[in-house]
């Protein structure tokens, strides 16, 4: 069982490394689907069906947007590569976190290993006091029932802020060499009068 | 702890992303890595080995159950996390995209040299 979980996430950092240095932005977007997919197998393995579900569902929706979004900002030619410092301070900070993460965490018990957990009270209760079988739901929906409704607070202002930012996006969908923000190419002013009565 | 080990690598790798890479959507790509790692920490923080899911059976009895499965707690918070991922990459996105119709490239360093 432990192997299999192991080979699952060192999986993940490959197609994530692999994700982020494909040249090819659309292959990119559907590695990262994939490795989100594993991800979900992952979350399965784990004991956590409802977040497996979850996942699915979240990584269908985002590699579709991110799809779209690809398609319609294709063909741009990649800039020179960033500065060696740059490369260097970027890995070398990352070498750090995930060193400290690891020491960290090397001083907690290890992987999978039994130990009292606070929610064992959550474990006896949940069908007595909630009616509900599932206990992820039973505390997601009564237990903790203000925190998801802060939650769908945040995805409501979240979508309002996505649909004000975009509302004007669409605008010029079908000039494809419309690369530059003011692309119209007649300037004189006669033009203007006919483009505002069309 | 290799399983800790290799949930930390991934974070590494889409910070590395988010820090390092000139193309937004890449950047973009990189956050949602981290998310992923991010979660995937939680609910390995909350996994027993040989425990099953945290849902009783029909006719389960309850001492054994709450002996026998995993720990649900962190489940409901990444649950909660996953959905507001959602609605911050979405909202990313629509940003992004308005940026590449404002500057007509998603180089970030191209961006820059623009605004003079």
């Amino acid at each position: 069982m432990d192997a299999i979980l192991i080979g699952l996430a060192a999986f993940l950092v490959l197609g994530s490394v692999a994700a982020l240095e494909m040249k090819h932005l659309l292959s990119a977007v559907i590695t990262v689907g994939i490795v989100g997919m594993g991800l979900s197998i992952l979350f399965l393995l784990l004991g956590a069906p409802d977040i497996a579900i979850t996942q699915v569902v979240v990584e269908v929706i985002v590699v579709t947007v991110m799809i779209r979004a690809t398609t319609r900002t294709a063909d741009e030619e990649p800039g020179p590569p960033r500065s060696l410092a740059t490369v260097v301070a970027g890995v070398g900070a990352v070498l750090v976190l995930v060193g400290v993460g690891v020491a960290a965490f090397a001083a907690l018990p290890r992987f999978g290993a039994a130990r009292p957990m606070p929610s064992d009270w959550y474990l006896a209760q949940a069908s007595t006091a909630t009616g509900g079988a599932n206990v992820v739901t039973a505390i997601l929906l009564d237990f903790r029932g203000y925190d998801t409704l802060g939650e769908a607070t945040v995805i409501l202002v979240a979508i309002a802020g996505a649909l004000l930012v975009a509302r004007h996006v669409r605008g010029d969908g079908e000039a494809g060499g419309g690369r530059r923000p003011p692309p119209p190419a007649a300037k004189p002013p006669a033009s203007g009068s006919e483009a505002a009565g069309a | 702890m290799t399983f800790y080990a290799l949930t930390f690598a991934l974070l590494g790798v889409g910070l590395y992303g988010l820090l390092a890479k000139r193309n937004m959507l890449k950047k973009v790509l990189g956050l949602v890595i981290l998310e992923y790692a991010v979660n995937l920490l939680l609910v390995a923080v909350g996994y027993r080995a040989g425990r099953g899911a945290p849902i009783l059976q029909p006719g389960e009895d309850p001492a054994a159950f709450v002996a026998g499965s995993v720990d649900p707690l962190p489940q409901v918070l990444v649950l909660t996390s996953i959905v507001i991922g959602l609605g911050a990459t979405m909202l990313l996105m629509a940003m992004v995209l308005r940026l590449h119709q404002r500057y007509g490239t998603l180089d970030v360093d191209r961006m820059d040299r623009l605004k003079g």
